[in-house]
């Protein structure tokens, strides 16, 4: 938990690294998310479509981007939180989520930073992008 | 153009689903969540949560707890696996909790296609409310179905 107080712009979050995803957390969160998608975890499926794998969910790494988000303030102070997933994350991928303050400003009489978040895989590919609106 | 089928401003079937611990913590373990307020009750409650917090994507799997909950795509005869996940927007209003009976309630916002008809797109917008009517949070979702011929 971050203190407001030495929140500023150009302040970075303490970037977050994910272990390579494996085919097992790709099953384990097609339950957990109740998202059943088989392109997410039936090789064979994936391949009647014309790709050579299965890939993750995006919504694993806006859940991990989310994590990102909760390490550095309390959840209660998240107001908004927007991706566009840019690319898909192929098994064996490697993401980081990051995010930095762009604008602080005031909304309403609250104190509001608005964060840009990224998740970027090891070989340099960001596959989303997004921001959030924090209250201070 | 299957999705010329879908009609703008549609209601499509609400989803109820309640808020469940063991569910919470399979979904932290899952995104290998590490802040201990997420699986661990007596953490949230230090942290001052009165139990575990839904985090902040988890209410995206409420309509997923639909026993179909891709039926509006089938109908509109899209096939699941030329569909990609555009873009989604979480606005929230209060954190949700173990116990709480959560409904959503989505309805197609947008329908339109870009690039000659080789990519359409779906916005579905969500609300998302407490028993009771009280506000949870807002949700958009993009949903893009791309044309088979094309990779993603």
């Amino acid at each position: 938990m971050t203190n407001a107080e030495v929140i500023e712009v150009g302040a970075e979050l303490p970037a977050l690294e994910i272990p390579p995803i494996s085919r097992a957390t790709l099953a384990l969160f097609a339950g957990a998310s109740g998202d059943h998608n088989p392109m997410h975890i039936d090789l064979d499926v994936a391949k009647s479509s014309g790709l050579s794998d299965v890939f993750a969910h995006g919504m694993l790494s806006m859940a991990y981007l989310g994590r990102l988000l909760t390490n550095w303030v309390p959840q209660h102070t998240i107001r908004h939180y927007r991706v566009r997933f840019a690319s898909i994350t192929p098994v064996h991928g490697k993401p980081t989520a990051t995010g930095k303050v762009v604008t602080i400003n005031e909304v309403d009489g609250e104190r509001r930073a608005i964060l840009e978040l990224a998740v970027t895989l090891a070989d340099g590919t960001i596959t989303l992008t997004g921001d959030a609106v924090v209250a201070l | 153009m299957p999705v010329a089928d879908l009609v703008i401003g549609t209601e499509l079937p609400p989803t109820t689903l309640t808020v469940d611990a063991g569910r919470l913590r399979f979904f932290a373990k899952t995104i290998g969540e590490t802040n201990p307020v997420y699986p661990d009750t007596a953490a949230a409650n230090d942290a001052g949560h009165p139990d575990l917090p839904v985090p902040p994507t988890f209410l995206f799997s409420i309509e997923l707890d639909d026993p179909d909950p891709f039926d509006f795509l089938a109908k509109a005869g899209v096939d699941l696996r030329f569909v990609l996940h555009g873009e989604q927007t979480f606005t929230y209003h209060s954190i949700a909790y173990p116990g709480d009976v959560l409904t959503a309630t989505p309805r197609i916002a947008d329908v339109y296609s870009k690039k000659g008809g080789t990519l359409e797109f779906i916005v579905k917008e969500t609300a998302v409310t407490r028993a009771g009517g009280s506000p949870v949070a807002d949700l958009k979702s993009v949903i893009i179905v791309r044309d088979p011929g094309v990779g993603p």
